[in-house]
């Protein structure tokens, strides 16, 4: 009876008791994430300079400048205004490479995440609306797929595929696929034991209603928080690739490759092996500071 | 507990079947004729052609050749390496023990630094002790490792001139391979300078190969413990006036390790992933490297083979992690 009671009054109390808009609360939470926040600054300046890679990059990322090879930084004995952060072996600007590498790795990031996503959202809602066979088939090819350690997998379909920046995205889509697909399944599994679903069900909605309109947007904040933290797998997965040679080839100025042309001159010119590496770990470390704030403040259960 | 055990082992064989399936495929799906690519710019003349397509069967129909395969395999024969002639699993058994020893080296050093730092972590919560493992284990988690193991040759090997660049042990240190792991033999042997050698080639490559599943212990660690800290029966144990050592060795901690077990073995299955590179680096002579020069050098049957037998490891490790699991947690053996 009381809570009858209290479901006629609710309306009347409404207007001081309105829960904040979801995304209001949202940033509520992320906001006192610092590290999140740092994330978010480093991941919107990286997209500025993926976006503006062509006006900000001193030196076309291509050129080379046959009378500096292997020039070093600016602050180091020899150096110049000219090439800031040194030159590599061929006389290209490291810092113009590194600014066009940001534009690579952003569109690795994207690129992967959307297909993972796209194939995996896809596979986890059949798998969790369709029990039985369906469910079988997938979920076992998804355990094929993690069975394997991602790197591994990743080099087993770039040695199908043959080496290349393209097939080393598709391939690292390949390996974080299976994340998204459990994680579809599981929270559709959660959602569809709940009574809006009933009732959706009740009022005559069709299959494709209930699973992109009616389930899909209420499973959406553990994918969120996963293809932040894919970002970060893709990133550093098709850099490894890229640095075992089976990934983007020379001269495309990606992180990985560029450390991988690097490698004997390590001795020499120690700029052309650090500088790469530090811009992967930065955008990972972006990533995966944001990931976890977003899980923070996307997860009721860490709520107070 | 039995029939726990058989859920278990039912659910590999789909799995590994998944697995042949793959790296089965794998030759196949290799765009262009397989036979001419592995040929390489050479060539060869029709019979040969021929007669390699019947070696390697593929001219008979595939599900036929499917079964072959599995047979093949249930006989031990992972095929053999267009390059050396040796069959692939001698060649793997025989670089094998060089990864087990960097693996196990690497975890241990992990396990070893990462538990007492995350419990450390956890019982002086917010000090400077408390942020500093939080900030270096986000960084350790996000390491490109083909680059931080780059920085310590760098570092290490060029400038102070500790350790060498790269291999398992010095030339001139020859031990008699009893057990395969370099180490043991010199430790059997009594061979000092060898070990010495041994231990100064090994350090580098297991720290770099250690650094992500130390990053991700060591977190785990924390939050497990930070977790059973606020427990009642923590309160109680405190109230009771047990000693603080006590009460945080004994009853925080026994409760708290059981997350951290199951990351400690997803990270051991995940291991190889990051011996691939780390051995790259190093030139160790290990499975990983082994792996990616037959890549290179496109001998394809050793891909194939080498890629089943790692994932067999694989999952031979996480099975047993599983199993082992299902023994220390009984809410786990019992629940499904």
């Amino acid at each position: 009876m009381a809570s009858i009671d209290t479901a006629l009054r609710a309306p009347a109390l409404a207007p001081e008791h309105t829960p904040p808009h979801p995304l209001v609360e949202f940033w509520r939470y992320f906001r006192l994430n610092k590290g999140a926040l740092a994330g978010l600054a480093v991941i919107a300046a990286l997209g500025a300079v993926a976006l503006f890679a062509g006006s900000l990059s001193p030196h076309p990322p291509d050129e080379q400048y046959r009378d500096a090879l292997l020039a070093p930084p600016v602050w180091q004995e020899g150096g110049s205004w000219r090439f800031i952060l040194g030159t590599d072996d061929v006389g290209r600007d490291m810092l113009s490479r590194l600014i066009h590498g940001t534009r690579v790795s952003m569109t690795i990031g994207v690129v992967v995440i959307a297909l993972g996503l796209l194939v995996g959202v896809a596979l986890g809602l059949l798998a969790g609306f369709f029990t039985g066979a369906v469910d079988i088939a997938i979920m076992r090819a998804m355990d094929t797929l993690l069975a394997l350690p991602a790197l591994l997998l990743a080099i087993v379909v770039v040695a199908i595929l043959g080496p290349g920046l393209f097939n080393a995205m598709l391939a690292v889509s390949i390996v974080v696929l299976p994340g998204f697909a459990r994680l579809t399944r599981a929270a559709v599994l959660t959602e569809l034991a709940k009574d809006y679903v009933t009732a959706a069900r009740m009022t005559g909605a069709r299959l494709p209603r209930l699973m992109f309109l009616t389930v899909l947007p209420n499973c959406l904040a553990p994918l969120i928080v996963q293809a932040t933290l894919g970002f970060s797998t893709a990133i550093l997965d098709t850099a490894a690739l890229g640095f075992l040679g089976l990934g983007a080839q020379p001269p495309t100025p990606e992180w990985g490759t560029m450390l991988s042309d690097a490698l004997q001159f390590v001795q020499r010119a120690w700029w052309v092996v650090t500088f790469p590496g530090v811009a992967i770990l930065l955008t990972v470390l972006a990533f995966n500071l944001m990931g976890d704030g977003l899980r923070d403040a996307l997860d009721p259960k860490l709520k107070r | 507990m039995l029939r726990f055990l058989l859920t278990r082992l039912s659910l590999i064989v789909p799995t590994f079947l998944g697995v042949t399936l793959l790296t089965f495929s794998m030759i196949r799906l290799v765009p262009g004729d397989p036979i001419l690519l592995m040929a390489g710019e050479r060539g060869m003349d029709d019979a040969r052609y021929k007669q390699l397509m019947a070696e390697m069967g593929f001219d008979k129909p595939i599900l036929v050749q499917y079964g072959h395969y599995l047979n093949d395999m249930a006989h031990g024969d992972f095929g053999k390496s267009i390059i050396t002639r040796e069959p692939v699993l001698t060649e793997f058994l025989t670089l094998f023990p060089a990864t087990v020893e960097l693996s196990v080296t690497a975890i241990a050093l992990a396990i070893l630094i990462g538990l007492p730092a995350g419990i450390v972590a956890a019982v002086r919560r917010n000090s400077v002790f408390d942020h500093a493992v939080m900030g270096a284990s986000l960084t350790g988690y996000s390491m490109p490792i083909f680059w931080w193991g780059l920085l310590l040759i760098l570092l290490f090997s060029v400038q102070l001139g500790w350790t060498p660049v790269s291999g398992r042990i010095a030339v001139q240190h020859f031990v008699e391979p009893v057990t395969g792991f370099a180490l043991l033999d010199a430790w059997l042997a009594g061979n000092w300078d060898a070990l010495r050698s041994g231990l100064r080639h090994l350090i580098l490559p297991a720290i770099v190969l250690s650094t992500v599943p130390l990053a991700t212990i060591g977190r785990m660690t924390r939050s497990s413990m930070l977790e059973v800290l606020n427990e009642d029966y923590i309160r109680t144990a405190r109230a009771k006036g047990l000693p603080p050592w006590r009460v945080v060795g004994l009853h925080a901690l026994r409760n708290a390790l059981i997350p951290v077990i199951t990351v400690i073995g997803l990270e051991v299955g995940r291991l190889l992933g990051g011996a691939i590179l780390t051995e790259t680096i190093f030139s160790w002579p290990g499975v990983g490297s082994w792996l990616i020069e037959s890549i290179r050098r496109r001998d394809y049957p050793v891909v194939q083979g080498g890629v089943l037998l790692a994932a067999s490891i694989v999952m031979i490790v996480n099975l047993t992690v599983d199993v082992l699991y299902g023994l220390v947690n009984p809410r786990i053996r019992k629940g499904r």
